[in-house]
């Protein structure tokens, strides 16, 4: 493929969802079926042109295959801002992975919103969504990047708000909305401070900038911390994890498409692509960030009831994991592990959209809506009723724990390793994969927990479980199609190794070396893992065994209850199952004093400074006026202005009789004004 | 001597007259005093060399705008009324500021260096003045026709009676 | 008595009677013959200075645009005076005093 077509095809891909976008929220309504084909339609094309652009970089094989072009956006002087995109291989793997996704969440929803008061509408945000999503992949720029993240961010507020009647869920979308909106402000911070030093937003300058030393030390670090932010707050990284959870408001394939596969993941995908610019400071900081989210998110998710609450904090855990192997230098693996976590927590994502969509109409057949449809405890037993669901989910846990075989095996195991490396490197950083492995073992516990509980043993409501039928087939294809790219094969190929993560993947997808001076090269870290791949290997197959076999004890045979090490470990399990108390710490500790604070200088302003300073102004003001009132009224009114006025209107009494209206008379004027000019004039 | 004689005599007709057009209490008097005049100036032009504008001042003026203006007479006055009279006003005040401009007008004329120079008398005025028409004036020609025009069709407009 | 004053001196009584009209005439066709008048002043001058003044045939021209610019005039004027008699039944200027204050 020409690098011409390489183009078009990517504007098509940009702009097709646009433009499915704008036709549905202007006439979606008056087109038939709500015009859900014609979203599906464009989207269905962007994913025949991912695939087309795909499989020619697959025949390529060009490791540095990169194609960029640019256009001005604005030129005033000094300030010039050029917009463009960069296609390079990391790009078509991820416009692969947006397009995959967001098709399935079309077909999806097909079904799983049928009869929805905004149907249409619904689409219509998805193509604004797929819009902006491939504008982040495929902008080579900060600016241009930077707008695609705020309309990503205004997607997800319109979706997450989509039952915008629920109050929860306009909370939601409006704390999304917020939380983001903090990391957003480093995100600017961090573009300014780049932009100021080097004059440029476009990544390669930028790189080449830093390379040549024109920026460096503790303002890049800044620069980085700030860039980072943003992410943070996209890939809802502690302590800007809070709004991920509530986004479960939203309808479920909507969480599936943004919030576990693709927006979410934009976070780290700044980090891949800005990789080369991180210090070794920010990447710490990074690599902090990332494992103790990873660990911190996972602890939380054990205790979880409600399925979908589950899989976000393991979609947090899973995000940290990214930026912390971002953070250790191996983003490659970081990147690998988006791309099939993306594959497999959208497909959990979708099953429990198939078990709530059962649940509900179950409970509907019940006329029973006081119960909730998302809560295990009044699931089990459901097996046997939704086969397709069934399997689906368990391959993608296989594949989320970590067990062989399956596509998350490769990638934990690539970031592990990473982190290992590092850890050896710098031994006083031993926590990093302390983080990693543990949160390897609680992801493994936990989601059996939710395979148990959901589809194992018997179920709370016994009555249900006869109305529970499998979803129609336009729910069960996507995650046939997802949980079958869960498999390790899709990932090695054209090896067949499944302790291997050698394959196109990791051919054509390399990484670029880091552009501050000082950083370990990508053959270096490259070498590092290489060297940590084995122990991590072992190590993880035994922290994800031992999560597993833990989970089966509990929650399969029952032979230690749950219960009771809830009850013994009852601080504990009060910490997690409440998320730490994060809402109401920052209830407690940011907003209230803040309220507070705002009272106070509100009282200052209003009781002390109000009255005091501005009334007592006020009140010397007053008795001022008074006399100038007087003076301007007695005075400068009744005899200046008035009597001005008064001596006009007895002059015009008197020189009204002018006016005769007749002609002559003003032309008597008229001549004895020239005689007397004349006169003047001549003596 | 005689054209002495002559041209006196035409200065105190024209003259005598114009004062009985704006003297003279009967409004057709007036009209026929004003016919006088105008033959008087006429002749005056002869006296100028101008003897083309002589015959159009008799034809124009004589011929038609008097006729003109003794229509308006008629047409605006009841002719069976005995008295088609019209009074004056602010005869003293306006007999004042015009003496004072005609004052004016004497100083002015006197003191005036004007420029002397006599021009030889035309051999054929008519041709000329149709030449330069045709040359030098003709856009002020053709202008002068379309305020003709103008005024004729507003003229019309105005006189017309609306029904 | 041929020289330039003279004709001057008669544009300038002949104007001065022309403009007395004009001012104290109440009549409407009275004031027009003033107008007249002092039309014909004028050319007398154009005309006066064509012979003495070095204006030579151009005087003769513009007086003939004045006489035609005073035909127009009069047709005009005199459809006025008609539309004020049949507005007001009178063609005495002075009593058309709408203006009046």
């Amino acid at each position: 493929m020409t690098g011409n077509m390489i183009m078009n095809y990517s504007l098509l891909i940009l702009f097709l969802p646009l433009a499915a976008f704008l036709i549905q929220i202007f006439i979606g309504k008056r087109l038939p079926r709500q015009g859900d084909w014609v979203a599906i339609g464009a989207v269905v094309t962007t994913l025949i042109l991912a695939i087309a652009m795909f499989t020619s970089m697959l025949i390529g094989h060009e490791p540095h295959f990169a194609q960029e072009a640019s256009f001005t956006w604005l030129d005033m002087g000094a300030f010039h801002i050029e917009l463009g995109f960069l296609v390079d291989n990391i790009t078509i793997t991820m416009l692969l992975v947006v397009a995959l996704i967001s098709t399935m969440t079309h077909i999806f929803s097909i079904k799983y919103l049928e009869g929805d008061i905004r149907y249409s509408r619904y689409y219509a945000y998805l193509g604004l969504f797929t819009f902006s999503m491939n504008g982040i992949v495929l902008a080579n720029n900060l600016i241009s990047m930077y707008m695609f993240w705020e309309l990503v961010g205004v997607s997800s507020y319109l979706l997450i708000g989509h039952w915008f009647e629920k109050e929860s869920a306009a909370d939601a979308a409006k704390k999304a909305f917020l939380t983001n909106r903090v990391g957003d402000i480093g995100f600017f911070i961090g573009i300014m401070l780049i932009f100021s030093t080097l004059g440029t937003f476009v990544f390669s300058e930028i790189f080449n900038g830093i390379a040549a030393g024109k920026m460096g030390g503790s303002i890049l670090t800044f620069a980085g911390v700030g860039l980072f932010l943003g992410a943070m707050g996209k890939s809802s990284q502690f302590p800007l994890h809070i709004w991920l959870p509530d986004a479960m408001e939203g309808p479920t394939p909507v969480s599936a498409l943004m919030h576990a596969a693709t927006m979410v993941a934009a976070g780290v995908y700044l980090c891949v692509r800005l990789f080369p610019l991180f210090t070794p400071d920010a990447l710490l900081v990074i690599a902090y960030v990332g494992g103790f989210t990873a660990l911190f998110a996972a602890t939380i998710a054990i205790t979880q009831n409600d399925i979908k609450k589950v899989l976000a904090y393991s979609t947090v855990s899973q995000l940290g994991y990214m930026i912390l192997a971002v953070g250790s230098g191996a983003y490659i693996a970081g990147f690998f592990h988006l791309v099939t976590h993306a594959m497999f927590k959208a497909c959990l994502f979708y099953g429990s959209g198939s078990v709530i969509h059962a649940m509900h109409h179950a409970l509907h057949k019940k006329h029973d809506h006081d119960t909730d449809p998302q809560d295990m405890q009044n699931m089990g037993g459901f097996k046997d009723k939704m086969p397709i669901t069934y399997w689906a989910m368990l391959i993608s846990t296989l594949a989320i724990s970590g067990v062989p075989l399956f596509s998350g095996f490769l990638s934990k195991d690539a970031i592990l390793a990473g982190t290992l490396s590092f850890a050896s490197h710098h031994p006083g950083h031993f926590l990093l994969p302390v983080f990693g492995f543990g949160a390897a073992a609680i992801t493994a516990f936990y989601m059996f927990r939710l395979i148990f509980m959901t589809f194992h043993g018997k179920s709370k409501m016994a009555e249900l479980v006869d109305d529970i039928h499998e979803s129609p087939k336009e729910m069960t294809f996507p995650l046939i199609l997802l949980s079958s790219l869960s498999i390790f094969i899709f990932y090695t190929l054209p090896y067949f190794n499944p302790f291997s993560d050698h394959g196109w993947f990791m051919e054509l997808i390399v990484a670029s070396d880091a552009a501050v001076p000082g950083n370990p090269s990508a053959h270096h870290i490259a070498e590092g893992i290489h060297h940590a791949h084995y122990t991590a290997m072992a190590l993880s197959l035994v922290v994800a065994a031992l999560g597993i076999f833990l989970s089966w004890t509990f929650y399969f045979k029952k032979k230690l209850s749950a219960d009771e090490w809830a009850e013994k470990f009852k601080p504990m399990y009060n910490l997690s199952s409440n998320k730490y108390f994060f809402d109401e710490n920052y209830n407690k500790f940011l907003y209230k004093p803040f309220l507070k604070l705002s009272a106070l200088v509100a009282h200052i302003d209003w009781d002390l400074y109000d009255k005091y300073f501005i009334n007592g102004f006020g009140r010397v003001g007053k008795i001022i006026s008074f006399f100038t009132g007087r003076m301007d009224y007695d005075g400068l009114d009744q005899t200046i202005v008035d009597g001005i006025g008064r001596s006009a209107r007895q002059a015009g009494g008197v020189l009204k009789f002018l006016q005769t209206g007749r002609l002559q008379t003003y032309m008597l004027f008229a001549l004895l004004g020239v005689v007397v000019i004349v006169l003047i004039q001549s003596f | 001597m005689m054209i002495d004689a002559a041209f006196w005599f035409i200065v105190v007709l024209t003259l005598g007259s114009a004062c009985m057009v704006v003297l003279n209490e009967k409004l057709i008097y007036s009209a026929i005093a004003l016919l006088f005049t105008l033959f008087g100036v006429a002749a005056l032009y002869v006296f100028l060399w101008a003897d083309f504008l002589a015959g159009v001042q008799v034809m124009i003026y004589v011929g038609g705008i008097l006729v003109l203006i003794i229509f308006g007479i008629m047409l605006t006055n009841r002719i069976t009324s005995v008295n088609i009279s019209h009074t004056s006003v602010q005869k003293g005040i306006g007999g004042m500021v015009v003496l004072g401009i005609l004052f004016v007008l004497g100083v002015m004329i006197l003191n005036t260096p004007w420029l002397h120079t006599e021009f030889v008398e035309p051999a054929q005025t008519t041709a000329t003045i149709g030449t330069l028409l045709m040359m030098e004036y003709l856009l002020p020609f053709e202008v002068a026709s379309l305020l003709l025009l103008a005024a004729l069709m507003g003229a019309a407009m105005l006189s017309r009676r609306d029904d | 008595m041929d020289s330039l004053n003279t004709y001057l001196f008669i544009a300038s009584i002949l104007f001065s009677l022309g403009l007395f009209g004009v001012i104290t005439r109440r009549n409407g066709v009275a004031v027009l013959m003033g107008i007249e008048l002092i039309l014909n002043a004028a050319n007398l001058n154009f005309l006066a200075f064509a012979k003495f003044g070095g204006m030579n045939i151009s005087g003769h021209i513009f007086a003939l645009f004045v006489i035609i610019m005073a035909a127009a005039e009069a047709a005009v004027a005199l459809a006025i005076i008609i539309n004020i008699y049949n507005n007001f039944k009178t063609i005495n200027v002075d009593d058309v005093q709408e203006l009046r204050q």
